[in-house]
């Protein structure tokens, strides 16, 4: 067994047992995070935050909810939002919460991609940011129909019935995912332990993971210029803090972020006061009816650029093409054939790709919310199209010639 | 010596494939409904005290299950349910493309989904919009003026049969 001395003070002792100080310096004051960086950088912090947010109100707002069709509607619109002090609160803040973490998430992503930050070594950032995006759909979907209402009952009819269009085991396995003939009372009960007990669980191991792939390429900057960290590193702790293009994660670089966090919060918190309702559906104040189908089903803002991809094309495929849409951002590294690691605007024609890849997904979403009648569906369908295009052919074709362009 | 280990090596693995492989099965096991939930399968409905050109709508297996009495101008189609000298079209209300339920609008004699514009014949037929198939048929059986839902009758089997 190792040697244990008498300890001077809590700190040493923790040490001995634990290597405290020698983790804070692989955590904090030993990791380095370059200098030049935007506010677009703080979005990871933000996103940490609010994920806290949302994990400390769902433990509230679980403690009076019920998992039952019969009770549900009224455990959340009666109990939590009249009964439980401040049960309207975190409800609010959940909700609120939920949906400005997407908007956070699409911010994190695009500055990947304008950076060219998921390249060069830092693939498995990329991959596992990715994983999460579609883990955090899987967990606000599933919190979506937790309410009971009639939009969470419908989505949950839509998206379930998705799975319908499997060749050969479709019809099966939709009944199975559901539990019963139609979405009901097992089903209800399975998305509520996978909202509040498998996927947070494997969020925060994902969360880990994407932090730990961070470690070794180390954080992109601003004009992705490579660094030598350790050279960089020396010279930061010879005390040439100016010179160095380094800063210790704590206590430099977080001042900064917790400004980043601060706004943020005054933002979220406006929005949580006052426009709470953006982020709830007023159809979803219905109870949930399996007679009666709302008129214009929709998902939330978050979701309309791939829904409208779905609906862009006939049924078949428009599964197919809402599968890949799902799925096609994991590749973006191996899309991506050049070498080039450079912003954007230093890119020339990726630019031009990634602000029409950006327009065309707002096109969409907006799109996305629209009843599809008359021309709605031809900007649809174009815009679907279009999409696809972008990301399979068009940003290949660009790499290549700019990989061409280099020799 | 290695080879023993080997055998070990195959031993475990090969115990472990098969608890693997009884664990899935009880997993997928327990996201089968339940039998309580199959057992209220079954629905019976008493066509006797509908009318000509009427929709009615009835809940089976937590889904809605369009009953029409045909009039005579509606004419025949193979998929209609004879029972008691009248003809029905009876299909599960949902539509074939997203699973919304299409409203029925009388006087153009047809079925509307407003999801996605999906359009449907007085039989159930798809005729325009992205429904890929015609409104389905849910299991029956007739048995004199009423009709179990639910069971596979052989007027049933032998409408699956043509189609
Ligand atoms: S669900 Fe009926 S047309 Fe799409």
């Amino acid at each position: 067994m190792a040697e244990f001395k008498k300890a001077d003070g809590i700190v040493d002792w923790l040490d001995q047992r634990l290597a405290v100080k020698s983790f804070m310096k692989v955590m904090m004051t030993q990791y380095w995070i370059p200098k030049k960086i935007n506010f677009l950088w703080a979005m990871g912090v933000i996103l940490l935050t609010m994920f806290a947010i949302l994990f400390i109100t769902g433990l509230l707002l679980v403690m009076y909810y019920k998992p039952d069709v019969a009770l549900a509607f009224d455990s959340v619109n009666k109990t939590i939002m009249q009964e439980v002090e401040y049960g309207w609160l975190w409800r609010h803040m959940h909700g609120v919460a939920a949906s400005v973490v997407f908007l956070v998430m699409y911010i994190h992503m695009f500055t990947g991609i304008y950076y060219g930050s998921y390249k060069r070594g830092r693939e498995m950032i990329w991959i596992s940011g990715m994983l999460l995006f579609v883990l955090f759909s899987a967990e606000a979907f599933s919190g979506y129909m937790l309410p009971w209402g009639q939009m969470s009952y419908w989505a949950a009819m839509v998206i379930t019935n998705l799975f319908g269009g499997i060749p050969f085991i479709g019809p099966e396995l939709v009944e199975w995912i559901r539990g019963d003939y139609a979405v009901g009372d097992a089903t209800l009960n399975r998305f509520f332990m996978l909202h509040v007990c498998l996927l947070p669980i494997v969020v925060i191991a994902v969360i880990a993971f994407h932090f730990y792939s961070l470690r070794f390429p180390h954080v992109n900057n601003e004009i992705s210029e490579e660094l030598d960290f350790d050279l960089e590193a020396e010279k930061y702790l010879a005390g040439q803090k100016k010179e160095s293009k380094v800063i210790a994660f704590w206590p430099d670089f977080l001042c900064k972020d917790i400004f980043y966090i601060c706004l943020f919060m005054i933002f979220y918190f406006y929005l949580v006061c006052f426009h709470y309702d953006f982020a709830m559906d007023p159809i979803n104040f219905d109870p949930a009816n399996a007679l009666k189908t709302p008129p214009h089903i929709y998902p939330e803002w978050y979701f309309l650029w791939s829904y409208e991809i779905l609906r862009g094309f006939s049924y078949e495929i428009g599964l197919a093409c809402f599968g890949i849409a799902q799925v096609i951002f994991f590749v973006l590294p191996f899309l991506d054939r050049s070498d080039v690691v450079a912003p954007a605007h230093k890119r020339g024609a990726f630019m031009v790709w990634f602000w029409v890849l950006l327009l065309d997904m707002i096109i969409l979403t907006i799109y996305g919310k629209l009843p599809p009648v008359g021309i709605n569906n031809n900007i649809a369908t174009i815009a679907s199209v279009l999409f696809l295009l972008l990301l399979i052919v068009i940003l290949p074709v660009i790499t290549i010639m700019e990989r061409k362009a280099k020799k | 010596m290695s080879s023993r280990r080997s055998f070990m090596g195959f031993a475990l693995g090969a115990t472990a494939a098969v608890g693997g492989v009884f664990t899935l099965v009880g997993m997928k096991k327990t996201w089968d409904p339940l039998p309580s939930v199959k057992a209220a399968g079954f629905t019976t409905v008493d066509l006797s005290v509908l009318s000509e050109g009427e929709l009615r709508t009835v809940e089976w297996r937590k889904k809605p299950i369009f009953i029409l009495k045909k009039t005579e101008q509606m004419g025949q189609s193979p998929t209609d349910i004879v029972a008691d000298g009248s003809r029905y079209t009876v299909v599960i209300g949902l539509c074939t493309h997203l699973g919304c339920i299409p409203a029925f609008h009388k006087d153009e004699q047809k079925f509307v989904c407003a999801c996605h514009g999906g359009q449907f014949d007085i039989n159930g037929k798809n005729i325009s919009g992205p429904p890929p198939r015609p409104l389905e048929i849910p299991p029956f059986a007739v048995d004199g003026t009423k009709l179990v839902l639910g069971e596979e009758g052989p007027e049933y089997k032998k409408m699956i049969e043509k189609a």
